[in-house]
């Protein structure tokens, strides 16, 4: 029983997670077809910025995690803004340019950070587990959750109810139609940009007190990120969500009942989608 | 910080560094190769490796039995071809006399067959145990342990001074996982224990708590996880709420890892060939040395490799500075038997493979920081435990299913 | 002009073991040539059929595996080359069944998935695959009995497997089929009207992909008489990936030379730079930013350019083709 009950908390906690990460490649790549692979190197480097602000400026947990995200999003507007803007449409030149990028911040954070893993503590409130009717949760996990909704509301509310959501729902739909009624599409996509890459980074520090911060972390994320926004359709922040926690639950209980087939059990699902319903479970059909 | 050493600025440096130069006529430099993992996420124990024999080639003012050292450092990337290449150039491009490494035990197979025929002595930390026992290459020592080594006398101690009667294991499912567990399961069940369960993890997995969740009502749990990642694999047990303590072997409790662990892997039990408290003259250098230059503690790796320094220095001396004869040379660098190491008395066996101490730490706090305190010491401990060695060998190798579970 | 260019060419090529330098040298261009067939197959997918696949590596290490694990079991060379050639297609044509259902990112992802699935397959069949241990090889096979032992003799047979291939690229691109191939890339529902089978062109130019990786795969199994699941990682075929991209997608020599920044920089440059990986991520943005094409077209457009600076420095010369 209890075991089934760990999973699932786990297997939401982590989705949440993924959400962080993978909505800010979702609407990068909904709203401007960008094949962002950098994106898991934001995450490590926000958690590296992060870290670095807890454990060498003394600076709360939250306040660090805040600072991060903001030194990440400006990298990536910087990135948008002098290198992807003049590749528009160019997959190829995209897929080499983010990974080419991807390589130098993995290296200059080895020579910053050095190989050793950096171990972050939640904050201290949030450490250890909580007691609910006899079960046993831990606390800062549920934390993530929590803190997962709020920005998926505050995203919601941001694309459906403001100016900025309504241009930006605009541009993902029909780019030429946006730019004609007026709407400044070149600075949306840096200011899209700037989101995504800053939502990864914040995300990066949130997960760092679950999974450390090691060389390595930006190739473990990415496909994961990748595997979510394709199951959940890109450009659709309802499909991020949902793609989130299915594989948060196929991660969790498929690594942990059937560990043999460990990589199928992400993979063959994410096939079997993409053979059936290419779009992913909400996105649409590319034009 | 690590050091940035690029090949051709190490060299200069070197010749910097060194006192003037007797005016007799100088020995051809002997040349030793490193294999190790600079990039990536090996990069950790490689760079620490680098920075073990650094140490040693420092303190001897770069002159191993008469003759100056050229070193010479290669970056394999973490892979089998890369090992390859690089293991090729360190031979036919420079000319290697000895190499040391490489770090991974894949790394180690794809270039066995291509060291013996060029017959390279090699000195590796990699744990693969068939490289010394069913599969043995001549040319091939290891000063470290195999994957088994340490977790054999672990489990004598698990069983007979920890008094626990049954364990769950968990590592990460690649070779040095089986290999670990499978010692560990052996010695612990001929002592009387009972192995309930045994775990795989997929490497490189970030988040274990499904595969923690899995551990149930047991004694003690005993893992086996390298790199990194026992770091997180500690806070996510803790996390979990978990009170069973935790052993682990020589990767779990590496010295160099404490400073990033947190509070959560205090009490946990590890048995290494090598310990950072160690109080002999050899260590106390190493460790001075070490700290004051990379202003880390060393570790596994580093230790290893400035053991493997010393191990050259007697095989040179053994054979007077010749190194073109390549059989006695390995013949004599496998007959060294040292007594002040950083990891104690060090000799070999028939199979190339160490024998040596195995120290059993315990992880504490000590001035708010943590560290291994050794509880016991087992001696001359070989690859074969107490076991036969001809009736070890007869078995298979300890793998994914072997030993079995009895259930 | 061109003719000369390939003859000056392949003479290098030929006389690699007499200039380079030593037998570690000539195993890199072996390296470099071996990476440049891999290339080469999967630029059929990315630059002629425009279809990006990050699963390429998985074919690569199917074909490897093959030979590895049959001629572990005591078989004969050629019999695990046939083997591995026929496994490989047979994977291919799986993969390209499910692949083709989606175009863009869909076929990137699934190829992807499918990659995965088979750098699972290696790391979890153990009894098959050993696992991370990998398969070790202890000979290579003897055409006509001669020796493919020593690095010179292996280095010829690899080139000329190198020169077959691009002289059979050549002939595809420059083919009917290779030109409808491009018709599928640049306007698939005009030549799904004029009555182009789009699904079947696509299909063929991934078994033609498929046979290309095979051979490299082969080639490299040989090489370092070693395979492990190392070289079917999502590092691995986003590799390959990169040296078509870099070197120039859709040209005949572009992932050649893409295939020699990588090795070159992986295999030399690593000796003399700490920071390689930096080295080569920077190398990479400043192709895009410089030459986004790759370096092949982008070396022609700026040979062109000087060219011309030349011509019109000395005066109103009349323009001319050619040459």
């Amino acid at each position: 029983m209890s075991l089934w009950l760990v999973l699932t908390v786990n297997s939401i906690a982590f989705g949440g997670l993924l959400f962080l990460l993978s909505a800010g490649f979702s609407l990068i790549f909904g709203l401007m077809r960008i094949p962002n692979l950098t994106h898991g190197s934001f995450f490590m480097l926000g958690a590296y910025f992060g870290a670095s602000f807890v454990i060498w400026g003394s600076a709360p947990f939250w306040l660090a995690a805040i600072i991060g995200a903001v030194l990440v999003a400006l990298l990536g507007g910087l990135l948008e803004r002098f290198v992807l803007r003049r590749l528009a449409g160019q997959n190829e030149a995209q897929v080499l340019v983010t990974l080419g990028v991807s390589f130098m911040i993995a290296d200059l954070c080895l020579m910053e950070w050095s190989g050793d893993p950096i171990s972050v503590e939640a904050p201290s409130p949030l450490q250890g587990v909580a007691r609910f009717g006899g079960l046993i949760f831990p606390t800062y996990r549920i934390a993530i959750i929590l803190l997962a909704l709020i920005v998926a509301v505050a995203l919601w509310a941001l694309i459906d109810g403001t100016r900025l959501g309504a241009m930006i729902r605009a541009g993902v739909d029909d780019p030429q139609m946006a730019r004609i009624c007026g709407i400044r599409v070149s600075t949306l996509f840096t200011v899209v940009f700037c989101l995504g890459a800053g939502l990864a980074g914040f995300a990066g520090m949130i997960g760092s007190p679950i999974l450390s911060i090691y060389p390595g972390l930006d190739s473990d994320m990415l496909p994961l990120a990748l595997v979510v926004v394709i199951l959940g359709g890109t450009g659709s922040l309802l499909g991020s969500l949902l793609g989130s926690f299915v594989v948060g639950f196929l991660y969790n209980f498929g690594q942990a009942l059937l560990p043999e087939l460990a990589y199928f059990v992400l993979f063959l699902p994410m096939v079997l989608i993409l053979v059936m319903r290419p779009q992913g479970l909400f996105g649409r059909r590319a034009p | 910080m690590t050091t940035k050493f690029g090949r051709r600025a190490f060299l200069a440096g070197v010749a910097a560094s060194t006192l003037p130069m007797p005016a007799i006529a100088q020995a051809a430099p002997v040349r030793i190769g490193l294999l190790t993992v600079k990039t990536g996420s090996l990069a950790e124990g490689g760079i620490q490796m680098e920075q073990g024999i650094l140490t040693f080639l420092k303190q001897k003012n770069n002159t191993l039995a008469g003759r100056k050292v050229e070193f010479i450092s290669a970056d394999t990337g973490g892979s089998p071809a890369g090992a390859k290449t690089k293991a090729q150039e360190l031979i036919e491009r420079d000319k290697v006399d000895v190499i040391l490494g490489p770090l991974a035990a894949f790394e180690l197979l794809a270039i066995s067959d291509y060291i013996a025929q060029q017959k390279t002595p090699m000195l590796s930390l990699a744990a693969a145990e068939d490289l010394t026992q069913r599969k043995p290459n001549p040319y091939f020592i290891r000063a470290s342990a195999t994957s088994a080594q340490a977790m054999q006398p672990l489990a004598d101690y698990a069983a007979k001074e920890m008094k626990v009667k049954t364990a769950v294991l968990i590592a990460e499912d690649f070779a040095f996982g089986y290999e670990q567990m499978g010692g560990f399961h052996r010695v612990f069940e001929d002592d009387g224990g009972k192995v309930l369960k045994k775990i795989w993890v997929p490497l490189g997995t970030a988040d274990n708590t499904p595969f923690i969740a899995q551990i149930g009502q047991c004694d003690v749990v005993c893992q086996g996880y390298a790199g990194s990642a026992p770091v997180k694999f500690m806070k996510q047990y803790a996390d979990l709420g978990l009170k069973t303590p935790v052993i682990g072997g020589e990767t779990a409790g590496d010295d160099a890892l404490m400073k990033s662990f947190g509070d959560d892997a205090v009490g946990m039990i590890n048995a290494c060939p090598y310990t950072l408290d160690l109080a002999n003259d050899a260590n106390k250098r190493f460790v001075a040395d070490f700290t004051k230059d990379y202003g880390n503690v060393p570790g596994f790796y580093a230790a290893g490799l400035y053991v493997n320094g010393q191990v050259v220095e007697a095989g040179l001396q053994k054979v007077n500075g010749d190194t073109s004869n390549k059989e006695a040379f390995v013949k004599q660098l496998r007959g060294v038997q040292l007594t002040d190491t950083p990891r104690g008395p060090v000799k070999f066996d028939d199979h190339g493979n160490v024998i040596g101490n195995i120290y059993i730490r315990r992880i504490e706090k000590q001035n708010g920081k943590l560290a291994n305190k050794t509880v016991k010491t087992y001696e001359n401990v070989s690859q074969f435990w107490t076991y036969d060695e001809k009736t070890f060998l007869s078995q298979p190798v300890y793998s994914r299913d072997y030993p079995p579970l009895k259930l | 002009m061109k003719r000369v260019g390939w003859a000056v060419a392949l003479i290098v090529l030929a006389a690699v073991p007499l200039w380079v330098g030593g037998s570690f040298y000539v195993n890199i261009v072996s390296q470099i040539l071996i990476a440049a067939i891999f290339a080469l197959g999967l630029d059929i997918l990315v630059g002629y059929a425009g279809l990006i696949s990050l699963g390429h590596a998985g074919l690569f290490g199917i074909a490897a595996y093959t030979v590895a694990i049959l001629l572990e079991h005591g078989f004969g060379h050629s019999v695990a080359i046939i083997a591995a050639l026929g496994m490989t297609l047979a994977t291919t044509m799986l993969f390209a069944v499910l692949a083709l259902r989606t175009t863009g990112i869909g076929f990137i992802m699934i190829t992807l998935a499918l990659g995965q699935l088979l750098w699972g397959l290696g790391y979890r069949w153990i009894d098959l695959t050993h696992g991370d241990n990998g398969v070790s090889g202890t000979s290579r096979p003897m055409p006509f009995n001669i020796s493919l032992d020593s690095a010179d003799h292996f280095y010829y047979a690899t080139l000329l497997i190198f020169v077959a291939v691009l002289i059979g690229m050549a002939i595809l691109t420059g083919s009917a089929f290779g030109a409808s191939l491009r018709g599928t890339r640049d306007q698939p529902r005009r030549m799904t009207a004029l009555g182009f089978d789009v699904w079947t062109i696509r299909f063929i130019a991934c078994v033609m992909s498929g046979l290309c990786s095979a051979v490299a795969g082969i080639l490299f199994f040989y090489y370092n008489e070693f395979i492990s699941p190392h070289a079917l990682a999502l590092s691995a075929s986003a590799e390959v990936l990169l040296m078509v991209i870099a070197g120039g997608s859709g040209t005949l020599l572009g992932p050649v030379a893409g295939a020699a920044l990588v090795v070159i920089m992986k295999s030399v440059m690593s000796a003399y730079i700490e920071r390689w990986n930096f080295t080569l991520g920077a190398i990479f943005v400043l192709i895009v930013l410089f030459m986004p094409e790759g370096l092949v077209p982008g070396s022609r457009r700026l040979v062109r350019f000087l060219l011309a600076a030349a011509k019109t420095g000395r005066g109103a010369a009349p323009a001319r083709s050619g040459g």
